[in-house]
């Protein structure tokens, strides 16, 4: 670089004073994982201060990003500091993406400076899925806890609903809305996903279109079956379904007043604290599993190898094989 | 997939002209080239596009332009980008008159692709721009 590299806790104080530049390179660091990673999430960890994590999840194209740009613009306006995460995913050919998220929140890119500063008061990251098996689950959490520590609230995470990480991401949020469509039996592809066991609140967006009225039709059918069935929650909280287009703002206000509702609800009930809890022990989960998993690599290449071969041979069965890493690793540690 | 760190850039269109066609093939190389393409699309200005490239911490930024308005606004890219303090390489695509290059490549833009430009010298034009600015 040109310019002198500036160290981690530098970036960070950089970042916690309002340079987008600084969070933006911090943010790449979370993304890649590692040592730096970590020492990013240990600074943030005691500056984050509990901002609300709004979790955004649907089919491609349902008009999420339009939405969350309406959001972002009112919360801009209403004097928030709102940040947005956007995952979109990479193509497993190549690793590559084309992530067009921003082209939606294209108004509030730019939108105005935050009253009193120089310095427009929302910020928007696109993330890629990449390859890697997990990668998502940990760099999303440590996102949102920069973001929070940077003073971000609310964090808004938007993923695409159709693989299991994604859907996980968004449900470990405080507020999960999902996001509907009029047309090819949404609400049931919605079920199969996993989607309705996570939603807070239901959107059907394209309100515009017809068969709006259907999706709503079929969606509370579902919430009656599920209902009758006991699996709706214990506290006595059926998800609302709010009608939107987001292209002609129409229901953008409606849908936050509806999350907003749905965090009241959560803090009078006393499960707020118990999703924050839910969500630090997911995270841990997917830390320690990707902790394992490198040490089992490293066994394999290392101490282990050994071990490894006489499997390969035939000497051993593949099970003494693992049985014998198993012990060393443990033996390690 | 490797261990490189992996590109990404920020592509846009700056001013009025409408045209995305060479702006999506563009994106669509670079997906293929293994990069993570930010795409804004048409219509950005210089300040839309200075927020995009530091909240995503771009590596490149790719100008598409066809309206011959490329001689004041690359230079003016390159030093809104210098403004901010960044030091992102700027790389214009699309339609430059074989005169403009060399002056371009003084007002400091990285590189000049024409429109008959491989798909592999485009996605290597942006990992050279990267490597110097490094
Ligand atoms: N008719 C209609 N189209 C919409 C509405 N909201 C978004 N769209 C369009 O749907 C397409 C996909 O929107 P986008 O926000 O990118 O969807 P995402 O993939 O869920 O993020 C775009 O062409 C939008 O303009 C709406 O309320 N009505
Ligand atoms: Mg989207």
């Amino acid at each position: 670089m040109a310019k002198a590299k500036r160290s981690i806790p530098e970036l960070y104080e950089a970042a916690r004073g309002g340079e987008r530049r600084a969070l933006g390179r911090l943010l790449t660091l979370v993304e890649r994982g590692g040592p730096d990673a970590d020492a990013v999430s240990e600074l943030a960890h005691a500056d984050s201060d509990g901002a609300h994590i709004v979790g955004i999840t649907g089919a491609p194209g349902a008009g999420k990003s339009t939405l969350v740009g309406q959001l972002v613009t009112d919360l801009v306006e209403a004097g928030a500091k709102p940040a947005v995460l956007a995952v979109d995913p990479s193509s497993p050919l190549t690793g590559g993406a084309i992530l067009g998220d921003r082209i939606r929140m294209d108004d509030i890119a730019e939108h105005g400076p935050a009253p009193g500063t120089q310095r427009p008061s929302t910020f928007i990251r696109s993330m890629a899925t990449r390859g890697h098996s997990g990668g998502l689950a940990l760099a999303v959490p440590l996102a949102v806890r920069l973001f929070d520590a940077c003073g971000y609230d609310p964090v808004i995470v938007e993923t695409v609903g159709v693989g299991q990480v994604e859907v996980d991401v968004v449900g470990a949020a405080d507020t999960a809305v999902v996001v509907m469509t009029p047309g090819m039996g949404d609400a049931v592809q919605a079920n199969k996903a996993g989607l309705l066991e996570v939603a807070d609140v239901f959107v059907i967006n394209k309100a515009d279109r017809p068969g709006a009225n259907d999706v709503r039709r079929d969606l509370d059918l579902m919430l009656d079956l599920s209902h009758m069935t006991g699996q709706e929650s214990e506290h006595g909280y059926r998800p609302p379904i709010v009608m939107a287009s987001a292209l002609k703002g129409e229901g953008n206000v409606e849908v936050w007043k509806t999350v907003e509702d749905h965090r009241a609800h959560l803090r009078a009930t006393g499960q707020e604290t118990i999703r924050r809890q839910n969500r630090i022990r997911t995270e841990v989960r997917a830390r320690l599993a990707q902790a394992m998993s490198n040490a089992a690599e490293a066994a394999m290449d290392g101490e282990g190898a050994a071990q490894l071969h006489r499997a390969e041979t035939a000497e051993i069965s593949p099970n003494e094989a693992t049985n014998e890493l198993l012990r060393q690793l443990l033996r390690e540690s | 997939m490797t261990d490189q760190p992996q590109l990404r850039v920020v592509l846009a269109k700056l001013g009025l002209d409408g045209h995305d066609r060479g702006i999506k093939v563009v994106a669509r190389i670079l997906r293929d080239a293994g990069m993570e393409v930010i795409y804004l699309g048409l219509r950005q200005t210089t300040a839309s596009i200075v927020a995009a490239a530091e909240q995503e911490d771009a590596d490149a930024i790719g100008l598409s332009m066809h309206n011959a308005g490329h001689m004041t606004l690359a230079p003016a890219m390159v030093a809104a980008i210098d403004e901010a303090e960044l030091d992102t390489p700027v790389i214009v695509g699309g339609i430059v008159p074989e005169q403009d290059i060399q002056p371009l490549l003084d007002a400091g833009v990285a590189a000049v692709l024409g429109p008959g430009a491989s798909a592999e010298e485009v996605a290597q034009t942006i990992r050279d721009a990267v490597a110097n600015a490094d």
